[in-house]
Protein backbone atom coordinates (compact mmCIF):
# COMPACT_ATOMS: atom_id res chain seq x y z
CA UNK A 1 0.00 0.00 0.00
CA UNK A 2 1.49 3.33 -0.90
CA UNK A 3 1.46 6.29 1.38
CA UNK A 4 -1.37 8.59 0.47
CA UNK A 5 -0.80 11.42 2.89
CA UNK A 6 -4.20 10.70 4.42
CA UNK A 7 -3.69 8.21 7.20
CA UNK A 8 -6.31 6.01 8.77
CA UNK A 9 -8.06 7.83 11.59
CA UNK A 10 -8.36 6.35 15.09
CA UNK A 11 -12.01 5.70 14.15
CA UNK A 12 -10.88 3.72 11.08
CA UNK A 13 -8.53 1.61 13.19
CA UNK A 14 -11.24 0.93 15.71
CA UNK A 15 -13.64 -0.14 12.95
CA UNK A 16 -11.02 -2.51 11.56
CA UNK A 17 -10.45 -3.99 15.00
CA UNK A 18 -14.17 -4.58 15.50
CA UNK A 19 -14.50 -6.15 12.03
CA UNK A 20 -11.64 -8.50 12.76
CA UNK A 21 -13.53 -9.57 15.85
CA UNK A 22 -16.56 -10.34 13.69
CA UNK A 23 -18.75 -7.42 14.85
CA UNK A 24 -21.84 -7.55 12.62
CA UNK A 25 -23.21 -4.15 13.58
CA UNK A 26 -20.01 -2.49 12.49
CA UNK A 27 -20.02 -4.41 9.25
CA UNK A 28 -23.59 -3.39 8.47
CA UNK A 29 -22.77 0.22 9.22
CA UNK A 30 -19.95 0.02 6.71
CA UNK A 31 -22.26 -1.53 4.13
CA UNK A 32 -24.84 1.22 4.70
CA UNK A 33 -22.22 3.86 4.16
CA UNK A 34 -20.41 2.45 1.18
CA UNK A 35 -22.46 -0.06 -0.80
CA UNK A 36 -24.10 2.46 -3.14
CA UNK A 37 -20.83 4.19 -3.90
CA UNK A 38 -18.98 0.92 -4.41
CA UNK A 39 -21.62 -0.17 -6.88
CA UNK A 40 -21.17 3.06 -8.80
CA UNK A 41 -17.42 2.57 -8.93
CA UNK A 42 -17.89 -0.99 -10.21
CA UNK A 43 -20.29 0.29 -12.83
CA UNK A 44 -17.64 2.59 -14.20
CA UNK A 45 -15.87 -0.50 -15.48
CA UNK A 46 -18.75 -2.93 -15.98
CA UNK A 47 -21.79 -2.16 -18.06
CA UNK A 48 -24.03 -4.87 -16.60
CA UNK A 49 -25.58 -4.07 -13.24
CA UNK A 50 -25.68 -7.74 -12.29
CA UNK A 51 -21.98 -8.21 -12.98
CA UNK A 52 -21.19 -4.99 -11.12
CA UNK A 53 -23.13 -6.28 -8.10
CA UNK A 54 -21.10 -9.50 -8.21
CA UNK A 55 -17.93 -7.45 -8.35
CA UNK A 56 -18.97 -5.49 -5.27
CA UNK A 57 -19.76 -8.74 -3.47
CA UNK A 58 -16.33 -10.03 -4.42
CA UNK A 59 -14.79 -6.75 -3.24
CA UNK A 60 -16.46 -7.09 0.18
CA UNK A 61 -14.97 -10.56 0.44
CA UNK A 62 -11.59 -9.11 -0.47
CA UNK A 63 -12.02 -6.39 2.13
CA UNK A 64 -12.87 -8.83 4.94
CA UNK A 65 -10.08 -11.18 3.96
CA UNK A 66 -7.66 -8.29 3.61
CA UNK A 67 -8.40 -6.71 7.00
CA UNK A 68 -5.32 -8.30 8.52
CA UNK A 69 -3.19 -6.58 5.92
CA UNK A 70 -4.70 -3.15 6.52
CA UNK A 71 -1.88 -1.12 7.96
CA UNK A 72 -3.60 2.23 8.28
CA UNK A 73 -1.40 3.98 5.76
CA UNK A 74 -4.46 5.25 3.94
CA UNK A 75 -7.98 5.95 5.13
CA UNK A 76 -10.20 2.90 5.36
CA UNK A 77 -12.62 4.10 2.66
CA UNK A 78 -9.81 4.83 0.21
CA UNK A 79 -8.42 1.37 0.76
CA UNK A 80 -11.89 -0.19 0.28
CA UNK A 81 -12.68 1.73 -2.89
CA UNK A 82 -9.38 0.80 -4.45
CA UNK A 83 -10.24 -2.84 -3.87
CA UNK A 84 -13.60 -2.54 -5.59
CA UNK A 85 -12.06 -0.54 -8.45
CA UNK A 86 -9.42 -3.21 -8.95
CA UNK A 87 -11.91 -6.08 -8.84
CA UNK A 88 -14.16 -4.34 -11.37
CA UNK A 89 -11.27 -3.41 -13.65
CA UNK A 90 -10.00 -6.99 -13.64
CA UNK A 91 -13.45 -8.38 -14.37
CA UNK A 92 -13.94 -5.88 -17.17
CA UNK A 93 -10.67 -6.93 -18.76
CA UNK A 94 -11.42 -10.62 -18.34
CA UNK A 95 -14.73 -10.16 -20.09
CA UNK A 96 -13.07 -8.20 -22.85
CA UNK A 97 -15.24 -5.28 -21.93
CA UNK A 98 -12.79 -2.91 -20.43
CA UNK A 99 -13.80 0.62 -21.10
CA UNK A 100 -11.08 2.94 -22.39
CA UNK A 101 -10.06 5.74 -20.02
CA UNK A 102 -11.01 8.37 -22.57
CA UNK A 103 -14.62 7.27 -22.58
CA UNK A 104 -14.76 6.97 -18.78
CA UNK A 105 -13.28 10.40 -18.40
CA UNK A 106 -15.26 11.98 -21.20
CA UNK A 107 -12.92 13.01 -23.98
CA UNK A 108 -15.11 15.93 -24.83
CA UNK A 109 -13.30 19.21 -24.48
CA UNK A 110 -16.50 21.05 -23.70
CA UNK A 111 -15.74 24.52 -22.37
CA UNK A 112 -16.81 25.43 -18.84
CA UNK A 113 -19.31 27.82 -20.35
CA UNK A 114 -20.21 28.65 -23.98
CA UNK A 115 -17.82 30.95 -25.82
CA UNK A 116 -20.83 33.09 -26.75
CA UNK A 117 -20.79 34.47 -23.23
CA UNK A 118 -17.55 36.28 -24.03
CA UNK A 119 -16.64 39.11 -26.35
CA UNK A 120 -14.87 38.17 -29.57
CA UNK A 121 -11.37 39.20 -30.59
CA UNK A 122 -12.77 42.10 -32.60
CA UNK A 123 -14.93 43.43 -29.75
CA UNK A 124 -14.03 46.18 -27.34
CA UNK A 125 -12.83 43.89 -24.56
CA UNK A 126 -11.87 40.52 -26.08
CA UNK A 127 -12.44 37.64 -23.67
CA UNK A 128 -14.56 39.78 -21.34
CA UNK A 129 -18.15 38.96 -20.40
CA UNK A 130 -20.82 40.07 -22.86
CA UNK A 131 -23.44 39.84 -20.15
CA UNK A 132 -22.63 39.06 -16.55
CA UNK A 133 -23.80 35.72 -15.17
CA UNK A 134 -26.92 35.80 -12.98
CA UNK A 135 -26.49 36.68 -9.37
CA UNK A 136 -28.05 33.77 -7.48
CA UNK A 137 -27.91 35.54 -4.17
CA UNK A 138 -31.38 36.96 -4.66
CA UNK A 139 -32.90 33.48 -4.99
CA UNK A 140 -34.70 32.28 -1.85
CA UNK A 141 -32.93 29.48 0.00
CA UNK A 142 -36.12 27.39 -0.16
CA UNK A 143 -35.84 27.27 -3.93
CA UNK A 144 -32.09 26.68 -3.92
CA UNK A 145 -32.27 23.65 -1.67
CA UNK A 146 -35.70 22.54 -2.84
CA UNK A 147 -36.58 19.09 -4.15
CA UNK A 148 -36.65 20.20 -7.78
CA UNK A 149 -33.17 21.76 -7.59
CA UNK A 150 -31.78 18.59 -6.04
CA UNK A 151 -33.45 16.53 -8.77
CA UNK A 152 -31.80 18.70 -11.42
CA UNK A 153 -28.38 18.36 -9.85
CA UNK A 154 -28.80 14.58 -9.51
CA UNK A 155 -29.84 14.26 -13.13
CA UNK A 156 -26.96 16.43 -14.34
CA UNK A 157 -24.51 14.21 -12.46
CA UNK A 158 -26.08 11.04 -13.88
CA UNK A 159 -25.53 12.36 -17.39
CA UNK A 160 -21.82 13.04 -16.88
CA UNK A 161 -19.19 10.62 -18.23
CA UNK A 162 -18.68 7.98 -15.46
CA UNK A 163 -15.29 9.15 -14.21
CA UNK A 164 -16.37 12.79 -14.02
CA UNK A 165 -19.51 11.76 -12.15
CA UNK A 166 -17.54 9.66 -9.68
CA UNK A 167 -14.94 12.32 -8.97
CA UNK A 168 -17.72 14.85 -8.36
CA UNK A 169 -19.64 12.47 -6.07
CA UNK A 170 -16.66 11.63 -3.92
CA UNK A 171 -15.36 15.19 -3.75
CA UNK A 172 -18.55 17.27 -3.57
CA UNK A 173 -21.41 14.96 -2.52
CA UNK A 174 -19.43 12.94 0.02
CA UNK A 175 -16.90 15.65 0.79
CA UNK A 176 -13.70 13.64 0.39
CA UNK A 177 -10.38 15.44 0.07
CA UNK A 178 -8.97 15.64 -3.45
CA UNK A 179 -6.05 13.50 -2.34
CA UNK A 180 -8.35 10.72 -1.18
CA UNK A 181 -10.36 10.90 -4.40
CA UNK A 182 -7.37 10.51 -6.65
CA UNK A 183 -6.00 7.72 -4.53
CA UNK A 184 -9.28 5.79 -4.50
CA UNK A 185 -9.76 6.14 -8.26
CA UNK A 186 -6.06 5.92 -9.08
CA UNK A 187 -5.87 9.27 -10.84
CA UNK A 188 -3.09 11.80 -11.13
CA UNK A 189 -3.56 15.10 -9.35
CA UNK A 190 -4.06 16.94 -12.64
CA UNK A 191 -6.49 14.40 -14.11
CA UNK A 192 -8.54 14.47 -10.95
CA UNK A 193 -8.82 18.24 -11.08
CA UNK A 194 -9.61 18.36 -14.80
CA UNK A 195 -12.42 15.84 -14.28
CA UNK A 196 -13.73 17.77 -11.30
CA UNK A 197 -13.60 21.03 -13.25
CA UNK A 198 -15.60 19.63 -16.17
CA UNK A 199 -18.12 18.03 -13.86
CA UNK A 200 -18.65 21.10 -11.67
CA UNK A 201 -18.86 23.39 -14.67
CA UNK A 202 -21.49 21.15 -16.21
CA UNK A 203 -23.58 21.05 -13.04
CA UNK A 204 -23.29 24.83 -12.68
CA UNK A 205 -24.63 25.21 -16.22
CA UNK A 206 -27.59 23.00 -15.49
CA UNK A 207 -28.31 24.88 -12.29
CA UNK A 208 -28.05 28.20 -14.07
CA UNK A 209 -30.47 27.04 -16.75
CA UNK A 210 -32.92 25.87 -14.11
CA UNK A 211 -32.57 28.85 -11.79
CA UNK A 212 -32.92 31.37 -14.62
CA UNK A 213 -36.28 29.89 -15.69
CA UNK A 214 -38.95 32.47 -15.20
CA UNK A 215 -36.47 35.23 -14.46
CA UNK A 216 -35.75 38.20 -16.66
CA UNK A 217 -32.27 38.08 -17.99
CA UNK B 1 -12.38 43.42 -18.56
CA UNK B 2 -8.86 42.10 -19.06
CA UNK B 3 -6.80 42.53 -15.91
CA UNK B 4 -3.20 41.56 -15.35
CA UNK B 5 -3.27 39.62 -18.61
CA UNK B 6 -6.11 37.27 -17.54
CA UNK B 7 -9.36 37.46 -19.48
CA UNK B 8 -12.74 36.47 -18.05
CA UNK B 9 -12.83 33.67 -20.61
CA UNK B 10 -9.58 32.32 -19.18
CA UNK B 11 -10.82 32.81 -15.63
CA UNK B 12 -13.74 30.38 -15.97
CA UNK B 13 -11.32 27.62 -17.00
CA UNK B 14 -8.94 28.05 -14.06
CA UNK B 15 -11.60 28.63 -11.43
CA UNK B 16 -11.40 25.03 -10.16
CA UNK B 17 -7.63 25.30 -9.73
CA UNK B 18 -8.32 28.42 -7.70
CA UNK B 19 -11.06 26.86 -5.58
CA UNK B 20 -9.02 23.69 -5.03
CA UNK B 21 -6.04 25.81 -4.00
CA UNK B 22 -3.89 24.17 -6.62
CA UNK B 23 -2.20 27.31 -7.89
CA UNK B 24 1.21 28.83 -7.53
CA UNK B 25 1.06 31.90 -5.28
CA UNK B 26 1.78 34.27 -8.17
CA UNK B 27 -1.08 32.83 -10.25
CA UNK B 28 -3.37 33.06 -7.27
CA UNK B 29 -2.51 36.72 -6.90
CA UNK B 30 -3.32 37.32 -10.58
CA UNK B 31 -6.71 35.64 -10.14
CA UNK B 32 -7.43 37.68 -7.03
CA UNK B 33 -6.40 40.89 -8.74
CA UNK B 34 -8.77 40.08 -11.61
CA UNK B 35 -11.61 39.23 -9.23
CA UNK B 36 -11.13 42.47 -7.33
CA UNK B 37 -11.97 44.44 -10.47
CA UNK B 38 -14.45 42.15 -12.21
CA UNK B 39 -18.08 41.85 -11.19
CA UNK B 40 -18.84 39.16 -13.79
CA UNK B 41 -16.12 36.79 -12.60
CA UNK B 42 -16.94 37.46 -8.96
CA UNK B 43 -20.52 36.41 -9.67
CA UNK B 44 -19.34 33.38 -11.60
CA UNK B 45 -17.09 32.34 -8.70
CA UNK B 46 -20.05 32.79 -6.37
CA UNK B 47 -22.13 30.52 -8.66
CA UNK B 48 -19.43 27.84 -8.56
CA UNK B 49 -19.25 27.99 -4.75
CA UNK B 50 -23.03 27.74 -4.61
CA UNK B 51 -22.97 24.78 -7.03
CA UNK B 52 -20.53 22.99 -4.71
CA UNK B 53 -22.64 23.79 -1.64
CA UNK B 54 -25.86 22.56 -3.24
CA UNK B 55 -24.23 19.42 -4.64
CA UNK B 56 -23.13 18.65 -1.09
CA UNK B 57 -26.78 18.53 -0.03
CA UNK B 58 -27.57 15.55 -2.24
CA UNK B 59 -28.19 12.46 -0.17
CA UNK B 60 -27.26 8.93 -0.95
CA UNK B 61 -30.01 6.53 -1.84
CA UNK B 62 -30.99 3.68 0.43
CA UNK B 63 -29.73 0.16 -0.15
CA UNK B 64 -32.31 -2.56 -0.79
CA UNK B 65 -32.92 -4.78 2.27
CA UNK B 66 -32.23 -7.94 0.26
CA UNK B 67 -28.71 -6.86 -0.59
CA UNK B 68 -28.02 -6.00 3.04
CA UNK B 69 -29.19 -9.42 4.19
CA UNK B 70 -27.02 -11.19 1.62
CA UNK B 71 -23.98 -9.26 2.73
CA UNK B 72 -24.62 -9.91 6.39
CA UNK B 73 -24.91 -13.63 5.69
CA UNK B 74 -21.68 -13.47 3.76
CA UNK B 75 -19.96 -11.60 6.59
CA UNK B 76 -21.01 -14.30 9.07
CA UNK B 77 -19.56 -16.98 6.85
CA UNK B 78 -16.35 -15.15 6.08
CA UNK B 79 -15.46 -14.28 9.65
CA UNK B 80 -16.30 -17.66 11.08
Amino acid sequence: MRNTGVLASPADLSIVQRLRAGDETTFMMLVEQHQAEMLRIARMYLSSRAVAEEAVQEAWLGIIKGLDRFEGRSSLRTWMYRIVANVAKTRGQREGRSVPFSSLAGDDVAPAIDAEWFQAATDRAPGGWRTFPDDWRGIPEDRLIGYETMQRIGRAIDLLPPMQAEVLRLRDVLGWTSQEVRNALDLSETNQRVLLHRARSRVRRELDTYLSEGRDR
Amino acid sequence: MSMQGLTCHEMVEIITDYLEEAMRPEDRRRVEAHLAGCEGCTTYLEQMRETIRLTGRLTEEQIPEVQKRQLLDAFRTWTR
